[in-house]
């Protein structure tokens, strides 16, 4: 009985309603208009945050190097089109908090004149370093939505030696359909970018892994990469979140991350369809990554779409173009409605993580209403992570984070399967959230307080020796005094004796 | 556009589930049984069934009133409803009016309100009023009314079931009798073998449900068929029954086998008392069984070990109450040392280590 | 007759473990407390006075006999509570800590005169300067003792909360509604 529950190869997950019918069937829309203005944020990756290099008043072209990347991982930001940079300073930025964040704000010229990279006639006569370079260059960072930055992630493959690459097409949350569209209507490019990006590891074993549910996709993709023997096209179990990069590794390869480590040193590296996509523009045309194709879904939105824009095109514009019911809105998530954050309002920009946009009614959300956790333990039965989310949130709602972090809070991945599976509607996800954030507080403030005490004693020292100091100089002004006393006093009784 | 929406965690959809949805679901599978239940014992049981679950509901009304919380969003999550439900359907079908009242009291005070309301307590409410009451009221806990379906000739009418139920029952020996599993006790205590007292039994009486027994829990064809719905609606989860219903027919079968005159067999031990209806619907109480599937199936085993120890060697009659509050008791236990692995890391919580390829 | 000799023998037997009991006490006596330097290491040390004791050793002191609560500390807010209730074994009352507001000096340059009396009294020269300079606080360093906002002749130190910000936002504790006053005092 145990060993059956230990090598089943999917665990826990939910079958979630997909709505991917509203979007899935329609071609990606490319004549999305140009906005007269971008924000673009500095920071769109995981990592550092880029550093400026051109100045306000300049004039750019699209895909010009707007900021360069700094630090180890980090990853360059372009400009989205051609125009004058009007301003780089704090604006809201796409988070559930809305607070500000370093942007710049380019006017677009409406001439969209593209600024391209130099590029080799066949780029598989490039090295596997140079690769990696270009693909660093043109600011490529997983467009799944983790977006960390993908040439770091082909150096730690190369280093690691990385056996097998596979390719998420799972795209498990519902509504999406974006990874799919693109699979359907650019197969052939995404499985050139695989190829590049094998090369670009120094392997030869590519896996693509697409969902039951996206056969089209999934035909698509066959074809185009039939004639590529090291890369196969396998169809998974339709199963959230089959996409969580761990689930899949398990899936496809039978291996499990160990805690702490990355998937490369496992010997496996994997990728989304929509990165692969971006490889094959960086180096087959020189393009930077600077429009992305996300979705429009959801039940306030009139025409759900699959959209390609311009990153840093603002939410409000979007929605404006896919006539989304503003007064039907309920709430408003960036990425999957899973995973999602929820945005307070759309005055903020899309940038590279935005893999959806959902306008989403009051009858779709999960509902508000508590009750008392009754035990059911459906979470603990969803939970991929092997979680027991129901004890975890109690000890953090009676305060006991120690407990908490002891039942594994730090091995929640947010997927949200507690949360959507709850019949008492206790926001789960929102408890461990709260709780990691609450740690890492913790963990500073001890840091402080450590340093304070630190400070504190090297000033008392100082003091101290200060006071000596200033006591032995006053003891060698009084010696020195008495010193001149007794001379003076000598001299008297010479004086006298004299 | 819209501006200061609450930051909101996701998952921001969710399953069409709701405690009381739940709820409803688990009456609507005992209802056949319940329906069969209160149709074989006539207007008595009808009674009885009314007056638990009224009390039962003014009881929560009450506690909720002095905590000071709202009383309806309470009551209508039918979760002090399904307990005095399935408290009813273990009384004896013509106990008097006040077994039910005392019994309702108890599951849900003492067995829910005072460790702090629904899903807090240790033990399953309704199991803690059947014991307490069987405990202290004997005579009226073990008074088994004969099989007198409504509208027969010799069931009690309208108003005379008023009288038993509120008044009491003046002629014990012609209405009432033994259950199976109390006769066979007695015939023990008498040095009568099996094959002796049970000249008389019906195996498939009994699974229809035409014996003496709790209001509920005679019909073991209709109460598996409603635990079976509840499976397919994914309410409940097979680890628990099977596990339980496993262990008892297990047991039951290596003893019967060894020994048939002083041993009952397997079916008997599935088709009498209550062990169909605590397989299904109170060993698998969300709150006081464990939380994962292995849990439970040890959950389940030790229920049917306990069970089958009581009837055989025990001095009740039938041990399925004590069994599940015993069980009960080890659930944190069991959730202590049984828990999933967490992905990454090996049973004892480190991490997994990279292999060498 | 029983019940006599039983209310004697209860009584003698009373008598003779309170004897014993003060014995104990009295020569089994510990001098001081190890643990006084426990606690004291665990509180802030910025002597900053708000728990209405001179400084952080006279507060240990007072927590170690129990005289005080664990929620003492206000820089501390609940995390320093429940270590303190954790080693002292303290019952905790979550309930009317507030979260310390964090809060931090700053320097306002169009008044600051240069006078150099605040950094002499910052306890981690936290703020740096020069005499007729504009002085600066380090915020990182800054305790918010608020010593040296006293000792401004011309009011250029103020307290300001800490500006929060993309890195340092937190989500928000759920509210679980079901909850009423008196399980929330059970919770905690």
């Amino acid at each position: 009985m145990l060993s059956f529950f230990t090598k089943s190869r999917i665990r826990g997950g939910v079958h979630a309603e997909s709505y991917k019918e509203l979007t899935a069937s329609d071609e990606i829309v490319t004549n999305f208009p140009l906005p007269k203005t971008l924000y673009i944020p500095l920071q769109q990756h995981v990592g550092k945050p880029a550093e400026p290099l051109i100045r306000v008043g300049d004039k750019v072209l699209k895909g010009q190097l707007l900021a360069y990347s700094q630090g180890m991982i980090s990853a360059p930001v372009h400009a989205p089109s051609s125009g004058i940079i009007l301003d780089v300073n704090d604006y809201p930025a796409p988070h559930p908090s809305a607070l500000p964040i370093r942007m710049m704000v380019l006017e677009t010229d409406g001439l969209d004149e593209w600024f391209t990279s130099p590029v080799v006639d066949d780029p598989f006569q490039l090295s596997p370093e140079d690769i990696s370079l270009r693909v660093g260059a043109a600011g490529i960072v997983g467009l799944g939505g983790a977006t960390f930055p993908t040439a770091v992630k082909l150096n730690m493959g190369r280093e690691n030696k990385i056996d097998t690459l596979i390719i998420n097409g799972a795209e498990c949350e519902p509504y999406l359909s974006c990874d799919d569209r693109l699979m359907q209507e650019r197969a052939e490019q995404i499985i050139d970018g695989v190829r590049l990006m094998l090369h670009g590891m120094e392997s030869d074993h590519a896996v693509v892994a697409i969902e039951d549910n996206k056969p089209q996709a999934f035909y698509a993709m066959q074809k185009a990469a039939r004639p590529y023997s090291v890369i196969k096209v396998i169809q998974i179990p339709t199963r959230y979140p089959m996409g969580w990069d761990r689930q899949l590794i398990r899936y496809v390869t039978g291996r499990e991350v160990p805690v702490g480590c990355r998937s490369s040193e496992i010997g496996v590296t994997i990728h989304n369809v929509g990165t692969a996509h971006a490889v094959h523009k960086a180096l087959r045309y020189g393009q930077a990554l600077v429009n992305r194709v996300l979705t429009v879904s959801g039940g306030a939105v009139g025409r759900p779409m699959n959209v390609e824009v311009p990153l840093g095109t603002l939410i409000s514009e979007v929605f404006a173009f896919c006539e989304v019911k503003s007064e039907q809105t309920a709430r408003i998530i960036m990425g999957g409605p899973m995973m999602g954050e929820s945005l307070p309002h759309t005055c903020l920009p899309t940038v590279k993580a935005t893999s959806g946009l959902l306008a989403l009614t009051e009858s779709e959300l999960k509902s508000n209403d508590v009750h008392p956790c009754i035990r059911c333990a459906a979470c603990v039965t969803v939970c991929p992570a092997g979680l027991r989310p129901l004890d975890m949130a109690n000890n953090i709602r009676m305060n006991q984070l120690d407990a908490a972090v002891d039942l594994g809070l730090k091995d929640c991945i947010s997927c949200g399967c507690c949360s959507y599976i709850c019949p008492s509607n206790i926001p789960l996800v929102q408890y461990f959230k709260y709780a990691s954030g609450e740690v890492v507080a913790r963990q500073q403030a001890q840091h402080k307080s450590e340093q304070t005490k630190r400070l504190m004693d090297d000033r008392n020292a100082r003091l101290e020796r200060i006071a000596k100091q200033q006591e032995e100089e006053e003891k060698a002004r009084i010696a020195a005094k008495v010193e001149r006393e007794r001379l003076k006093a000598e001299q008297a009784a010479q004086e006298v004796s004299v | 556009m819209m501006v200061n929406m609450k930051p909101r965690s996701g998952a921001h959809i969710g399953a069409k589930a709701s405690v009381s949805h739940i709820m409803w679901q688990v009456m609507l599978a005992l209802t056949p049984a319940t329906v069969f239940g209160l149709w074989l014992f006539g207007w008595p049981a009808i009674n009885l069934f009314i007056v638990t679950v009224l009390s039962a509901i003014f009881f929560e009304a009450v506690c909720i009133r002095l905590q000071g919380r709202p009383v309806k969003p309470v009551i209508m999550d039918g979760s002090a409803l399904l307990t005095a439900w399935l408290l009813a359907m273990t009384l004896p079908p013509w106990a008097p009016w006040w077994i039910g009242v005392v019994g309702s009291g108890l599951a849900i005070i003492l067995g829910k309100q005072v460790y702090g309301g629904l899903g807090q307590n240790l033990f399953n409410p309704a199991m803690i009023a059947r014991v307490a009451l069987l405990i202290s009221f004997p005579i009226e806990m073990t008074t088994w009314a004969n099989v007198s379906p409504l509208f027969f000739s010799n069931s009690p009418g309208l108003i005379e079931s008023w009288h038993i139920t509120f008044a009491g029952l003046d002629n014990l020996d012609a209405s009432t009798g033994a259950t199976i599993l109390g006769y066979v006790k007695t015939e023990f205590s008498q040095n009568h073998l099996l094959a002796t007292s049970l000249k008389e039994y019906s195996g498939l009486l009994n699974f229809i449900g035409w014996a003496r027994g709790s209001l509920g829990e005679t019909s073991v064809i209709l109460l598996v068929l409603g635990g079976v719905w509840l499976m397919r609606q994914g309410i409940i989860q097979w680890y628990i029954p099977v596990s339980l219903l496993g262990t008892v027919f297990l047991l039951a079968s290596i003893f019967h086998v060894l020994d048939d005159q002083h041993y009952l067999s397997p079916l008997m031990h599935l088709g009498s008392g209550g062990v169909i209806l605590v397989a299904f619907f109170i060993a698998t109480d969300y709150v006081t069984s464990p939380n994962t599937p292995t849990g439970q199936v040890v959950f389940g085993a030790g229920c049917g070990l306990l069970i089958f120890v009581i009837r055989t060697w025990g001095a009740y009659p039938e041990g399925s109450g004590f069994a599940v509050l015993l069980m009960n008791s080890a659930t944190p236990l069991i959730d202590y040392y049984i828990r999933p692995r967490i992905y990454g890391r090996d049973r004892q919580g480190k991490p997994l280590e990279i292999p060498k390829s | 007759m029983y019940v006599l000799s039983a209310i004697v023998c209860l009584t003698l037997l009373g008598l003779v473990l309170g004897l014993l009991l003060g014995i104990a006490a009295k020569y089994l006596k510990v001098e001081s407390s190890p643990i006084l330097d426990e606690v004291e290491s665990l509180l802030p040390g910025s002597q900053c006075g708000q728990c209405g004791f001179p400084g952080c050793r006279p507060a240990a002191e007072a927590l170690v006999e129990g005289n005080v609560a664990a929620t003492i500390c206000p820089p501390g807010g609940s995390a320093l509570a429940e270590q303190l209730a954790a080693l002292l074994g303290l019952d905790l009352d979550l309930s009317a800590v507030k979260e310390p507001e964090l809060l931090v000096a700053r320097v306002s340059e169009a008044t600051c005169t240069g006078c150099t009396r605040c950094f002499k009294v910052c306890p981690t020269d936290a703020i740096v300067g020069a005499p007729k300079q504009i002085h600066a606080v380090v915020a990182d360093a800054c305790i918010a003792c608020k010593k040296c906002v006293d000792v401004c002749p011309t009011e250029c130190l103020q307290m300001h909360p800490v500006e929060v910000t993309l890195r340092n936002w937190r989500w928000n504790k759920p509210i679980a509604v079901f909850e009423d006053k008196e399980n929330r005092r059970i919770a905690c």
